[in-house]
């Protein structure tokens, strides 16, 4: 593929020290507050508020560490779309405050088994790299010098090519999402009289109207 | 400044104050905001009553919740939105990169937007994208 330096240099250490490293701790603290405040705020509208403000300083993040292209679809496609629709889907509800907070216990135990699996998960990633911490540069795709290729431009060179399946049944995804949503939603009103301009455009004297002689004192 | 992230200082510094600038519109927004809230707790007169605190809809009392079922319409129309969202998000990278990419590229590009273009095909068909 491209001609990449990036790939050695994951094993050294990685310190940000300065003003960036002052947004850092700014980004990570708002970003761990706010997503706490997600699962304790009471009323669900501000929870997804709260998820918006962590979205913003998880692209904070992205963008300290250099990958444009992912800060701002997160704030896109996230913030822009998702956020949104969760919006839409906790005001579709009609929830219940008193009910919702009583049954609120019962989902513990399946809450923890899955916070547990990804803390599992976790520590098998991290875990991984302190073994070998060369597998990022075996395995993954290292990243071009940001002096070389921009970060949007180093991605566009792999994605269309290097992961061309991969890419492709994105494709199929969104096709499968667009057709999953049009049969699952999609509800035709019965006796809807639509606007069809070019029928009305169509029309002329002779199919429109019928011209009858009527006779005097004998009607129609 | 240290060593930053995968040692490449000079190109990262040059990119992180880049956004200097959105940083500054930042901070003057969030001052603007905040000296909107609090100067009417200080230089504001204030003397409420029930009568003038109360809900009304137009001059009426309010009839029923702020929050009350959507049509599940707005929904699909949402969704649609996100899928050609993420189409455009798609182009962005390979506009960028399309002289490096080649013909394999530019027709792997093609290949996905034909396939977004069939489910456009079938919304249009189905008629998903009218309101009634």
């Amino acid at each position: 593929m491209l001609p990449t330096k990036g790939g050695e240099a994951h094993s050294g250490t990685v310190m940000l020290n300065g003003l960036p490293a002052v947004f850092f701790y700014l980004f990570a603290f708002v970003a761990i507050a706010s997503a706490f405040m997600v699962i304790a705020a009471r009323n669900p509208v501000h929870s997804v508020l709260f998820l918006i403000l962590t979205f913003f300083n998880a692209a904070g993040l992205f963008l300290l560490t250099g990958a444009e292209f992912l800060a701002m679809i997160l704030l896109v496609v996230y913030v822009g779309a998702v956020a949104v629709l969760f919006l839409f889907v906790v005001m579709m509800l009609d929830v219940d405050f008193a009910e919702l907070k009583s049954g609120a216990l019962q989902y513990a135990p399946i809450g923890a088994l899955v916070g547990i699996i990804l803390v599992g998960e976790l520590i098998v990633v991290l875990g991984g790299y302190a073994f070998s911490p060369r597998l990022a540069a075996t395995t993954g795709q290292p990243t071009p010098p940001l002096a070389e290729r921009a970060n949007t431009a180093a991605l566009g060179d792999v994605l269309y090519t290097h992961y061309l399946f991969a890419f492709q049944l994105a494709g199929m995804v969104l096709l499968v999402a667009m057709i999953g949503a049009i049969v699952l939603t999609l509800r035709h009103k019965a006796n809807v009289r639509r606007q069809d301009i070019n029928q009305q455009v169509a029309r002329v004297p002779e199919t429109a109207i019928e011209i009858r002689k009527v006779r005097t004192g004998e009607g129609v | 400044m240290g060593e930053l992230a995968f040692g490449q200082s000079g190109a990262m510094d040059a990119l992180l104050y880049s956004y200097m600038p959105v940083v500054i519109f930042m901070g003057v927004a969030l001052l603007i905001g905040v000296a909107l809230i609090v100067t009417p707790f200080i230089v504001a007169y204030r003397n409420p009553d029930p009568e003038k605190l109360s809900a009304y809809e137009c001059g009426f009392n309010a009839f029923d919740d702020a929050r009350m079922k959507f049509d599940v319409r707005f929904y699909l129309v949402s969704i649609l939105f996100i899928i050609f969202d993420l189409e455009v998000a798609f182009l962005f990278p390979w506009a960028v990169s399309f002289g490096a990419i080649g013909w394999v590229g530019f027709w792997s590009m093609m290949a996905f937007l034909g396939v977004l273009t069939i489910g456009f095909i079938y919304e249009w068909k189905k008629g998903a994208l009218e309101w009634d």
